[in-house]
This record gives structure tokens, C-alpha cells and sequence, in this order.
């Protein structure tokens, strides 16, 4: 009961948070809900006990990603946006219906269709450090090896990237 | 006890307005930012899946889209400074050309 109850606290927090990233309109406001909706989201990956990634989502998410997003915010001083462009107003007016009715068919067939009434039992399952850890250096480690490849890869993009010319 | 389905209804919807956050916004920050969003509906579900299956794959999948986004984040925002520097402008609807 108190998980259901919790559920729908975090899941409306969610909620929230993702409409209020589209209807602000200064980008710091959408970038702050969004590190809302990432941290009720780590709360949800608890409920489902999936410890270890809620920690990594608050840490990663939360706090790397999103600490990226701000700064690049505030280095280049961006404003509100303007709003005048008519391929905007066509997005409007064709993407609500039609977002309208791909989530009433998603719902309807979420909840009719499948294995997807099975509920979830909180504590029956553990998503711990120590499990994933094994997995991780155990029948994932190529890709995991690969993984920091592609880090590498990419600080060296950033740095490229985002030098002053010549 | 939770149903599955409403962690999926959920998972939905983070990236339906992940999607729509893509589609109507027109400052390039916030349409990377829409992505992000969209990145996590999917681990939602990914989360979701694993638990109900008893199967800690699906939480490694999900700590490799961390990675990836974590690499897309530091790529993707040196581009949106890039892109700054050489046209003074953050909306999408000015960047129309490939060249100066």
C-alpha cells in the first residue's frame, strides 16, 4: 500500500517536472525540472529495488550531465527563446493529436495486452553494487573495455570541439 | 503492489514529452535537453523490465545508456558551443546552413 502510495507520489513529481521542461521558457527553468524529474525518477529505480542505478542516475544524471547542461547555459547566456517560427505552430497543431492518440493506444494496450498487470513486489529483487559489479566485469567486460574507449573518444571530441579556431 | 503496466505508462509518457519537448521547442539547449529526457523513459522501462523478470541485465544495459549519454552530453554540448561561437545564435530555426 505504501509503495503504491509512494509510486504515485514520485510518478506525479515526474510528471510534473517533464511538463513543466516543456512549458518554461527560459532554458535554466527546463534544465532545473529536469534534474527533478531525475531525481524522482532515482526514487522510482529504488522502489524498484534497482539500487545501484539510482545511485549512479543522482550521481551521473543529476549531477554530471545536468551540472554540464547548466554551466553550458550560463557560459553562453542564453535567453528566452523566441517564438514566431511557423514550423513550431505546425508541431503544435499536427503533434497534439497525434500524441494524443499514440498515448491513448499505448495505455490501452499497456494495460489490456501481455504480461504487463504482473505486479512488482518491492524487496523481492535487488539490483546491488556487488551483482552488478560481478556481471559487469564478468560476462560484460568487452563492452564495458569498449565502453571507456568511447569516453576517451569523446573527451577528445569535447576538447577539439569546443576550441577556439586555429 | 505496483502493476508493471504503470511503470510502462510512465516510462511512455517521459519519452512522449521527451518527443513533443523535441518537436516544439526552439533553443537547441532545451532540444538536447528533450533527448535526455527521452534517454530516460527508456531506462525507465529497461528498470521495469529487469525487476519483473529477475534479471540483472537489464540494469548493465541500463548503466551503458548512462555512459553513452554521459559521452553524447560532453559531444553534443562542445558542438552547441561550436555552433554559438560561429552564428551568435541559439535557435535551431536559424542554424539552416551547412556553410557561413
Amino acid at each position: 500500500m505504501l509503495e503504491t502510495v509512494l509510486f504515485l507520489i514520485f510518478a506525479a513529481i515526474c510528471v510534473g517536472g517533464a511538463i513543466n521542461l516543456l512549458a518554461q521558457k527560459h532554458p535554466i527553468s527546463s534544465a532545473l525540472s529536469l534534474i527533478v524529474v531525475m531525481g524522482s525518477l532515482a526514487m522510482v529505480y529504488l522502489l524498484l529495488g534497482a539500487e545501484f542505478v539510482a545511485a549512479v542516475q543522482i550521481i551521473i544524471y543529476a549531477g554530471a550531465i545536468m551540472v554540464l547542461f547548466v554551466f553550458v547555459i550560463m557560459l553562453l547566456n542564453a535567453g528566452e527563446e523566441e517564438r514566431s517560427a511557423t514550423g513550431s505552430r505546425v508541431a503544435m497543431v499536427l503533434g497534439v493529436p497525434g500524441l494524443l492518440a499514440a498515448a491513448v493506444t499505448t495505455g490501452w494496450v499497456l494495460t489490456r495486452h501481455g504480461p504487463a498487470s504482473t505486479p512488482v513486489v518491492l524487496g523481492e529483487f535487488h539490483g546491488s553494487a556487488h551483482a552488478i559489479g560481478r556481471l559487469l566485469f564478468h560476462e560484460f567486460l568487452l563492452p564495458f573495455e569498449v565502453t571507456s574507449v568511447l569516453i576517451l573518444v569523446a573527451i577528445m571530441g569535447a576538447v577539439v570541439l569546443a576550441r577556439r579556431g586555429e | 503492489m505496483v502493476p508493471l503496466s504503470w511503470y510502462l505508462l510512465l516510462s511512455a509518457f517521459l519519452f512522449a514529452s521527451g518527443v513533443a519537448g523535441f518537436l516544439i521547442r526552439r533553443n537547441i539547449i532545451t532540444i538536447f535537453m528533450s533527448i535526455e529526457l527521452m534517454l530516460n523513459g527508456v531506462n525507465l522501462a529497461f528498470i521495469a523490465f529487469a525487476t519483473v523478470r529477475h534479471s540483472l541485465n537489464g540494469n548493465v544495459f541500463v548503466f551503458f545508456v548512462m555512459v553513452v549519454a554521459a559521452a553524447e552530453a560532453a559531444v553534443g554540448l562542445a558542438i552547441i558551443i561550436a555552433v554559438y561561437r560561429t552564428r551568435e545564435t541559439l535557435n535551431v530555426d536559424r542554424v539552416n546552413l551547412l556553410k557561413l
